[in-house]
């Protein structure tokens, strides 16, 4: 169990009960008896030693969310001074319980900044720093703001077929596509005009990433912010349906399992080689049905923060991909959640508050425009021989790298080139890839075709397979002000043209066991032979 | 729409004066909160009142896009706008909130009214577009729209809140705790609702109709500041010094920007 109160002791008491199990300590809490968020006297040295040396770099010196880093981070660092706080097992506008508090910090917030402390500062640090950060607010020493969790039950039983389908009516009828979308991908109509109190751009959770969702993904983690909001974004809580009977407690549940259910049952697993198995047709449509049978690969993204201009809140998180090759040809179908289908003048001011918020690395500001969606796959120019690869950011001038470049604003059409650095493409005459995709509700499909061989071999990447051939995936969202060097990046993956397994794979081991079967026989039947002619002597 | 925030703030002078019945001018679209019960607490006193008016000339209200929304869309017959600036004839200044900032003497406290402040969601806009309410005074949030709204409070001295009304007849009460000038209440769904509360732990206060009038009476015996609170121009203030019952005048005047 975790101690419900454990910024409320002074400093001695922790100090004493520090080393022992969380029950001592919760223990210590009920022999105490001390109110809650008592703060008055307690020795907080300690604690802002911690937070000057591990905190105070993004969420500043007085705790104002202003640190150094603070301008390079959408959403913004939590700003302590008005104890307002997403995460809690509260009603809405009240503050956090110190085990709220207490798992923020261990824990970190999923899809933000935020790191778990729990493996780098110990019991006492944690602790220590989180009696400091409550010093920020007089909120805390305010004895009538007490903070009284919900008593948030269990979920009821049967969360098959029927209740997700009691869910996505709920979904519906109480207004989560407004902003999460029909499909959950944070892209309703409401979407572009969000903000938290700040002023600051705030994107509607997309729905399928469960793994990022602040304060976890579980249907219970759901179902807690459903009824808490999380304060400060534009989430509300919707306890009040439940006051109003509006809706039953049942039925709020129905509405997380539904919510849960939109993300892959296990946070998806990245692997470094895409296997391209061999087909007998080749799939060019992204929704071709063809493409269901295909395993699919998750390979994560992060912002492009190596060259100027650098760029940290990236809008695409990741691609799920799919390949296949015939004899002479290749298809290659990535997949990507977007909440925008670019140029998408809606989102202008979603695009000048995500510039206004975010630090430029020059002084120039610059104005929003309706940029399109980008994606682009990269791979060497020839498969090499050796461990060493073309720099992974879009090679460099003396090792250029191969590149199929699609934009949403001609989306039927993708471009083939060379590019010698981030800042240098260089378009192949006649050697563009076939392309087609589709936006659907938050999401690009964009299917790539291309002949293994070409002839233009020395800048033309020639496919083959048998061979790992570096891969790697680059993916600017326009309505988020990505275009030039802002964008979301991967590393170097591998990609596999598997070939038919030809028939003396499976044959010959057939083949080898019957052998040493029969051998083995033999071996027993002439010692059992020998053993009965001692015997009959005997 | 305005004829809500009089019936609410007229409702409260009449906490204060009874005589001074604030009514006449209020045209209620919907049923005001009984407000005379309380009369009989109400004392005598001191009175300001006066007019607002700008000069210049009124930034335009942007349209809203209600095309998401049908329900609402439905409820007007021309494009609705926002409110941002609402004026009457030859300048009047509607929706300024005008209180008494400082003078009210530090130990003298004021009961908080059990009547709410009602604040009603229809056709995808607040009624009233800003209100007064005092701390401890409950604040009843009505959904008449068959839509989602969200209503979130931001505020500093005040906890904030962000609670759902999926639906229509839905009602959520709430209180301030501390007094707050002004507490923003907005709906997130709806990105051009906003809604201002001013907060006071006395019942010296008033939001100007729409012919830019405003009365704030029961004051005790002193010299008060008084500020106008405007959500695009600003705040102005004035100084008045009350003796006994006499009623004094204080008119702002703002630069349109």
């Amino acid at each position: 169990m975790e101690a419900e109160d454990v910024g409320s002791e002074r400093g001695g008491q922790v100090m004493a009960v520090g080393r022992l199990g969380g029950w001592a300590v919760g223990l210590a809490i009920l022999l105490t008896a001390e109110p809650t968020n008592r703060l008055t006297a307690q020795d907080t040295t300690a604690g802002k030693h911690v937070y000057q040396k591990w905190c105070a770099g993004c969420h500043g010196d007085n705790g104002a969310g202003d640190g150094p880093a603070a301008k390079h981070m959408i959403p913004p660092p939590r700003d302590f001074t008005g104890a307002i706080y997403q995460i809690r097992s509260t009603p809405s506008g009240q503050l956090p319980t110190d085990a709220d508090l207490l798992r923020s910090i261990d824990e970190g917030l999923f899809g933000t900044a935020m790191p778990g402390w729990k493996s780098r500062l110990s019991d006492r640090q944690r602790r220590d720093v989180l009696a400091y950060i409550k010093t920020f607010s007089s909120f805390f020493t305010d004895t009538t703001q007490r903070p009284q969790p919900i008593a948030f039950g269990s979920a009821p039983g049967g969360g098959g077929a029927e209740a997700l389908k009691v869910g996505r009516q709920l979904y519906d009828s109480i207004g989560c596509r407004k902003c999460h979308g029909d499909q959950g991908r944070g892209d309703g109509p409401s979407a572009p005009t969000l903000k938290d109190d700040a002023g600051h751009p705030i994107f509607a959770t997309n729905l399928h990433e469960n793994w990022r969702f602040n304060g976890g993904g579980t249907v219970e983690d759901i179902y807690h912010r459903l009824r808490t909001g999380l304060d400060g974004t534009p989430m509300p809580s919707f306890s009040d349906l439940l006051e109003n009977k509006f809706l039953t407690d049942e039925q709020l549940w129905r509405v997380a399992q539904y919510v849960r259910s939109l993300s892959p049952k296990e946070t998806p697993v990245v692997r470094d080689v895409l296997h391209a198995p061999l087909a007998k047709r080749l799939p060019h449509s992204p929704d071709d049905s063809a493409w269901t049978a295909v395993d699919v690969y998750w390979f994560p993204l992060v912002g492009q923060i190596v060259h100027k201009q650098r760029w940290f809140a990236p809008a695409v998180t990741g691609v799920w991909v799919k390949a296949v090759h015939t004899a002479d040809s290749i298809a290659l179908r990535v997949v990507w959640d977007d909440r925008s289908e670019s140029p998408d003048t809606a989102w202008l001011g979603h695009i000048g508050r995500v510039l206004a918020s975010l630090d430029t690395d020059d002084s120039t500001r610059e104005q929003p425009a309706p940029w399109p969606d980008q994606l682009a796959v990269q791979f060497p120019v020839t498969i090499p021989s050796g461990m060493e690869r073309p720099y992974f950011l879009m090679g460099s001038a003396s090792a250029p790298v191969y590149q199929w470049r699609w934009s949403s604003s001609s989306r039927s059409a993708a471009v083939a080139g060379l590019a010698r650095g981030i800042d240098r493409f260089d378009p192949l005459p006649g050697g563009a890839p076939g392309a087609q995709a589709v936006y659907d509700h938050g999401q690009w499909r964009v299917v790539f075709t291309r002949a293994l061989a070409s002839a233009d071999t020395a800048s033309q990447f020639p496919f083959r397979s048998g061979r790992a051939i570096p891969v790697a995936f680059f993916a600017s969202d326009g309505s988020n002000g990505e275009h030039g060097t802002r964008m979301a990046i991967s590393t170097w993956y591998f990609l596999a043209l598997d070939e038919p397994v030809p028939a003396r794979v499976f044959i010959s081991p057939v083949l080898a066991m019957v052998l040493t079967l029969g051998l083995g026989m033999l071996v027993v039947w002439r010692a059992q032979q020998k053993t009965s002619y001692r015997k009959g002597r005997q | 729409m305005n004829g809500r925030i009089f019936s609410v703030v007229g409702g409260m002078f009449l906490l204060t004066v009874c005589s001074k019945g604030n009514q006449s001018n209020a045209a209620p679209v919907a049923p005001p909160p009984a407000p005379a019960a309380a009369a009989d607490i109400a004392t005598a006193g001191g009175t300001i009142t006066g007019k607002i008016k700008f000069t210049g000339t009124a930034p335009r209200n942007p349209a809203i896009d209600m095309s998401e929304e049908a329900a609402c869309k439905a409820k007007y017959p021309t494009t609705p706008t926002e409110e941002n600036v609402v004026s009457g004839p030859a300048n009047a200044l509607a929706n300024v909130f005008v209180y008494v900032k400082s003078g009210v003497p530090a130990g003298q406290t004021f009961t908080a009214p059990t009547t709410p402040v009602v604040l009603d969601q229809n056709g995808c806009r607040y009624h009233p577009h800003v209100l007064g309410i005092m701390v401890g005074q409950p604040l009843e949030i009505q959904n008449s729209d068959p839509v989602l709204h969200n209503i979130k409070a931001i505020a500093k001295a005040n906890r904030p809140f962000n609670v759902s009304q999926p639906g229509a007849g839905m009602k959520t009460s709430r209180t301030f705790s501390a007094p707050e000038v002004m507490v923003n209440l907005e709906c997130n769904v709806h990105g051009w609702m906003h809604a201002y509360a001013g907060v006071r732990s006395d019942p010296f206060f008033a939001v100007s109709k729409p012919d830019g009038s405003f009365t704030i009476s029961g004051l005790p015996p002193g010299t008060f500041t008084i500020e106008a609170w405007h959500e695009k121009f600003g705040t102005q203030t004035a100084t008045v010094t009350i003796a006994g019952t006499e009623s004094k005048t204080a008119n702002f005047t703002f630069a349109a920007h």
